[in-house]
């Protein structure tokens, strides 16, 4: 399953953000992580994260710094700001009642789709 | 034979200064990016992929380079504007030597200051006192263009490493033009005198190109980046021109309001050395940023072409209607000449910023239309030139006047005709190009034969 361009784009940053607040993390980990939240089916083209993590860093939600890697090269470590937690927050206030409303009309149409569980019976938390 | 690994690294180098191309993507970026490909890389090889494979997988992963640039440019639009004066250079050159050129050119633009400076040392009158900076007869008007042009072609000369008898053509080229403006025995103010200072900095133009072009003055390519480097240095001037006049004018108020008289100072230094300096100046920006204003010649070709061409229509509409013919008064003369100029510049700035390869369109005939206006408005003031001179006999002026208008007859009408065959698909639009940069030397030609020949025909009147 393709997840559409713009829910990629709206949900790109309170994904940044919540993996962050599990711990510092560099840019490729982070796709990797989404990967496997996701099951795969959340798919970003990777060149992309990186404008995202540094218009999060001009807004003051992330912080970076160089380290050295395992590998010997210098790499960029994010860490997510007091005002970082923030905002994840609300972001997290406000898509629980997206995702609120919509399961509740789905759940009287009985639209839900085949195969469709809680993400917490599927072993991955929800990070936060 | 190469290894894997090494396939692998020259595959990684390419890609990074594919990506170092891009003004939106900082050094930053890129290290960050390249980290991020080689983690990619190596993951996949440890998934079972050959190295090439892998380099290919990873590099799709990380996005179509364009969009991922884009992104960072929405995320990062101040550094596209950094560019303008932290040039970094397509080439990939290091920054060092960006800093070095800095000094070279900040050194040649003083020095170009300093020079208008100089003859007061020797007894000159002070620029800028007394009669004004243009006024004909002074020692400035004449030779403004010899303070300033040999900087500049030594600007280019340095940058683009010219050979010995290069740097030599142009000192020579530099020093007889100064020996023709000063030691022939002009009247002071005389016609000769002022068509010569007129003239003077068009022939020196060709030098100061020849400088551009490296001493690659032969290939057409070449020709043609320095009619762009014209243009946008005449932009860049202008530009220059209006900021310094804001700043004398502020000087000039703020330190009248405290009662302090720096009039002097703006109009003795300020004015004359930032004239000078801001030409060297001027040059590097169109060197370091050639993507930044590159297209701003282009945009306003295309946006005065269509006007042009209406005001040309409406005026031969008006004197077919009228069926008055042009009064030839000398400041007609030099507007008519100042006409085809500007024509001939809209066309050299559409042929230089157009696409060689594609079709006619709606634009080229539009061109073509302007070219054929002021093709039949010169003929006009052609033949009321001519009706002069046999009334009244030749003058440097009239003859001077007739000799650029048949100059820039010449050019159009061939123009003219090449733009006519490539519309009607019988002609290239190549051939319309290599006639323009064939013929720049026509102009520098004739303006040296206006400095030279025409004292000693007119007898330095």
């Amino acid at each position: 399953m393709n997840i559409s361009k713009d829910l990629v784009a709206a949900s790109a940053a309170p994904l940044v953000l919540a993996i962050l607040a599990d711990g510092d993390s560099y840019g490729y980990a982070i796709i990797k992580r989404v990967g496997e939240l996701s099951g795969g089916h959340l798919h970003w083209t990777d060149g992309m994260l990186y404008p995202v993590l540094h218009r999060l860093e001009r807004l003051g939600y992330v912080e970076a710094r160089w380290a050295k890697s395992e590998s010997g090269r210098r790499r960029r470590y994010y860490r997510i700001t007091r005002a970082g937690q923030a905002h994840l927050k609300t972001q997290r206030r406000q898509w629980q009642v997206v995702d609120a409303t919509l399961r509740e009309i789905w759940m009287e149409s009985s639209l839900v789709p085949a195969g469709w569980r809680p993400l917490s019976q599927r072993g991955v938390e929800a990070t936060c | 034979m190469l290894t894997h690994d090494d396939a692998l690294e020259a595959q990684i180098t390419q890609w990074r200064s594919w990506l170092r191309r891009r003004p939106a993507i900082s050094d930053s970026d890129l290290e960050e990016l390249e980290g991020h490909l080689r983690d990619l890389v190596a993951d996949l090889r440890a998934a079972g992929l050959a190295a090439d494979e892998a380099f290919l997988v990873a590099v799709k992963r990380l996005g179509d380079l364009d969009a991922v640039s884009r992104e960072f440019a929405r995320e990062h639009s101040e550094r596209l504007w950094k560019q303008l004066v932290m040039a970094k250079n397509a080439d990939g050159e290091p920054s060092g030597s960006r800093a070095h050129e800095a000094t070279v050119v900040i050194g040649l633009a003083m020095a170009a200051a300093a020079a208008i400076k100089l003859p007061e040392l020797f007894g000159y009158p002070k620029i800028g006192s007394g009669d004004g900076f243009f006024d004909s007869g002074t020692f400035y008007f004449p030779n403004v263009s010899l303070f300033v042009l040999p900087f500049l072609a030594g600007y280019f000369a340095w940058k683009r490493r010219l050979d010995r008898l290069g740097c030599l053509r142009l000192a020579l080229a530099f020093a007889a033009a100064a020996l023709a403006i000063n030691a022939l025995p002009f009247t002071a103010g005389g016609h000769t005198q002022t068509l010569a200072a007129l003239h003077l900095p068009i022939a020196l133009w060709l030098a100061v190109g020849i400088a551009y072009s490296g001493g690659r003055w032969f290939d057409g390519s070449r020709r043609m980046d320095f009619v762009r480097f014209s243009g946008e240095l005449f932009i860049y001037y202008v530009l220059m021109a209006l900021g310094g006049g804001v700043l004398t004018g502020f000087t000039a108020v703020s330190f009248a309001a405290i009662g302090a008289d720096v009039e002097w100072f703006a109009q003795q230094w300020m004015l004359p050395c930032g004239a000078m300096g801001a030409v060297i100046v001027g040059a590097w920006l169109v060197e370091a940023k050639q993507s930044v204003v590159e297209n701003m010649a282009p945009v306003l070709t295309r946006l005065f072409t269509p006007l042009f061409t209406l005001a040309l229509l409406a005026l031969l509409v008006t004197m077919a209607w009228t069926g008055s013919g042009i009064e030839m008064e000398r400041e007609v003369l030099i507007g008519f000449d100042l006409l085809l100029a500007v024509v001939l510049g809209l066309l050299l700035y559409a042929i230089s910023a157009r696409d060689v390869q594609a079709p006619p369109g709606a634009f080229d005939a539009l061109q073509l239309l302007l070219v054929v206006c002021a093709l039949v408005v010169d003929a006009v003031a052609l033949s009321a030139i001519a009706g002069r001179i046999s009334e009244f006999g030749l003058s440097p002026n009239r003859v001077a006047a007739l000799g650029e208008n048949l100059v820039l007859l010449v050019n159009l009408a061939w123009s003219a005709w090449l733009y006519a065959r490539f519309l009607t698909g019988r002609g290239p639009f190549a051939a319309l190009e290599r006639w323009q940069t064939g013929y720049l030397p026509v102009y520098a030609v004739w303006a040296a034969v206006v400095v030279v020949a025409f004292p000693l025909l007119f007898g330095f009147v």
